[in-house]
């Protein structure tokens, strides 16, 4: 079943007198619990796939839908609620509160969901134990390692149950090594039945999907399946 | 309904965190506020003030009481030298008029000097004094401190008595003890038998019964004045205000036949009243309030303007952190909402600082007027600082609502 089909898709930016062709026309169809990779150079139009895909801009031409709904046409409001209930965003650079504590950037989402508070506590809660961080739900960002930082993101992303994760560069920030651990998790989340978009430009990284598509100026240069899928070996550990 | 509640509380928490990471920049912020907010609700409480003052003034009049009078106190539409050739009132005239009113509570004939009081070494030089009958007192709403007014025997028989003011007892006699000392008049001597309690009503000036002599009136007319010297002025009390139209018609009629006009002739005489008084005061006080509320609106503009300021400093330093807000699904109007609110919050902060500052300088201000913050003043207050939060946050506020989620994602 497919979660999402975008069909001649393209994203024009206006500079000054010149037109920019960010996409120029892409197509692509995702399924349900697929784990795909989107990969290419800076300038690639890579990320503004990424933002239509994640609902936070809309293509210039083209449709796009999503679960039956078409996206390309809704309004600020109407994309705000899909962000909310259907995609769980993680960010190279975690994208966190500093001044709130992990509960409460957890909790954030299903405030916007409008979720009551014991509930939303008992979730947020719920998330945060489910990626290691049980005895962490009080610090601060700041209070935090990088990994650690992450792994919040992702609770924050999950803990709305959306339709799909989108990562944009998740391990971008991290050592190798808490990188890893970061991947090891998407494979966890990967197998309970997510559906993840993995954005990313090293290769390393979108090994650990099944499918990779790499774009190149704004067309879709090559999509196939990964023969050889690297499966992280690390068991998570808490971190101390 | 659920959403909006539970934003709310998320725009609170939001707020408040806000204000404590940086508290010193909320502080001078709110300062505009603060001043804005003391200024208005000391600005009504001093008005509000003034009224009163100026209602005890009035009152101290009394608000049944009409005053015929060769002048018109009030009315300036009369020309001057009509009024002045005007035939003066004299007491013959009072007791015909006395004789023919049957609806006044009491009547009585005023006139005023100025003249020098002296006890021992202690000299008031050309102190307003009254001369009136024993009647005077029924046509006013003076209390005694000590002692009394003086009886029909002594009035009629024009008796060296006098009754002082509480200024003017206090001034010759620092030490207390006035009542049944002699003073003199114009080298005069007078028995003191009765002082006032004090009034303490500023608007009077000379009219201030504080500062006033009450002497018989025949008193005036043997010693310091022949008796055509000055017209003299009719104070006449009606029963209860409701009869106080009905008493101005009747004493009008009475006036009219004692001057033998024919219909054909307009009176040559005034019937004043409280009311041009209160239109007179009411002038005065408009324009007052209308250049309070000018300068305190000024200083709130002036804050707000400040909030605005520092509302769009905080959505330009929290770009990033709407980007993400709405990336996770923050509609417009939950941010439009969320600063909004943080504007308002600290509009209202600073509103209960300035209210509790002006509560504070309020009891200074009592010390010259009447008056303490009202609960009207209070509301205003709040009232005032919401308002001005809604309006200074508003363009911020769409400023954030409108970002794009991308661009605001990507701002560093």
């Amino acid at each position: 079943m497919n979660i999402i089909n975008i069909e001649h898709i393209a994203k024009i930016y206006q500079v000054g007198s010149e037109e920019v062709h960010a996409l120029a026309d892409v197509s692509l169809k995702i399924d349900k619990n697929e784990y795909l990779a989107i990969m290419g150079p800076s300038g690639s139009g890579k990320s503004t796939l990424m933002n239509i895909l994640g609902c936070l801009d809309t293509p210039t031409k083209g449709l796009y839908d999503f679960k039956g709904q078409n996206v390309s046409e809704m309004s600020d409001n109407e994309l705000a609620k899909i962000r909310n209930r259907e995609i769980g965003f993680v960010f190279q650079t975690f994208n966190l509160l500093p001044r709130s504590d992990a509960l409460h950037n957890v909790e954030l989402p299903l405030i916007y969901a409008g979720v009551p508070s014991y509930e939303r506590k008992e979730r947020a809660r719920e998330a945060l134990i489910n990626v290691g961080l049980g005895d962490r739900i009080h610090h601060k960002p700041n209070e935090l390692s990088g990994g650690q930082r992450q792994r919040v993101a992702v609770a924050r992303a999950l803990v709305t149950q959306p339709s799909i994760i989108l990562a944009d560069e998740p391990t971008g920030n991290l050592d190798s090594k808490t990188g890893e651990e970061i991947m090891l998790l998407f494979n966890e989340i990967h197998k309970q039945g997510n559906t993840i978009i993995l954005v990313t430009h090293e290769e390393y990284i979108a090994k650990h999907a099944a499918r990779i598509i790499r774009i190149r100026d704004g067309f879709i240069e090559s999509d196939e399946r990964v023969p050889e899928r690297y499966i992280p070996q690390l068991k998570v550990q808490e971190e101390n | 309904m659920g959403h909006f509640f539970f934003e709310l509380k998320e725009s609170l928490f939001i707020s408040f965190r806000a204000i404590r990471a940086n508290k010193i920049r909320t502080i001078l912020t709110t300062l505009g506020i603060v001043i804005g907010v003391t200024s208005v609700v000391l600005m009504s409480t001093a008005l509000k003030g003034m009224d009163i003052a100026f209602q005890d003034g009035v009152a101290a009049l009394g608000s049944d009481n009409i005053y015929i009078d060769k002048w018109s106190w009030f009315d300036n539409t009369i020309p001057w030298w009509e009024v002045r050739n005007r035939k003066n009132l004299d007491l013959d005239e009072f007791k015909k008029f006395e004789e023919l009113a049957k609806l006044p509570l009491a009547v009585s004939p005023t006139v005023w000097t100025n003249q020098t009081l002296k006890h021992k070494d202690r000299t008031l030089n050309f102190n307003m004094v009254t001369g009136t009958n024993h009647n005077y007192i029924q046509t006013t709403n003076l209390n005694f401190a000590e002692g009394r007014f003086f009886t029909q025997l002594e009035s009629e028989s024009s008796r060296n008595v006098v009754v002082l003011g509480s200024s003017v007892a206090e001034s010759l006699f620092p030490r207390g003890g006035g009542l049944n000392q002699v003073i003199t008049i114009k080298g005069r001597k007078f028995r003191v038998i009765g002082i006032l309690e004090q009034q303490g009503s500023f608007i009077m000036g000379n009219f201030n019964p504080d500062n006033m002599a009450y002497i018989p009136i025949g008193v005036v007319f043997k010693y310091f004045h022949r008796s055509d010297f000055r017209s003299i002025t009719f104070n006449v009390r009606a029963q209860n205000n409701a009869m106080l139209e009905e008493t101005k018609e009747e004493a009008i009629s009475i006036m009219r036949k004692i001057r033998g006009l024919t219909y054909d002739k307009e009176n040559d005489f005034s019937i004043n009243q409280q009311e041009g008084l209160l239109n007179n005061i009411n002038q005065t006080t408009s324009v007052i309030k209308i250049a309070g509320y000018f300068i305190t609106g000024l200083s709130l503009f002036v804050g707000a303007i400040g909030i605005m300021n520092i509302m769009f400093v905080s959505v330009k330093e929290r770009t990033r952190e709407i980007g993400i807000r709405k990336a996770i699904g923050a509609k417009r109007r939950t941010v439009l909402g969320q600063f909004l609110f943080e504007s308002s919050v600290i509009c209202l902060l600073g509103g209960f600082l300035g209210l509790a500052i002006a509560v504070l300088l309020s009891m200074v201000v009592n010390q010259f007027l009447p008056t303490s913050v009202q609960v009207d003043a209070v509301i205003l207050a709040i009232v005032i600082s919401i308002i001005t939060g809604i309006v200074s946050g508003l363009a911020p506020a769409y400023t954030a609502a409108k970002l794009d989620p991308v661009d605001a994602l990507r701002y560093e």
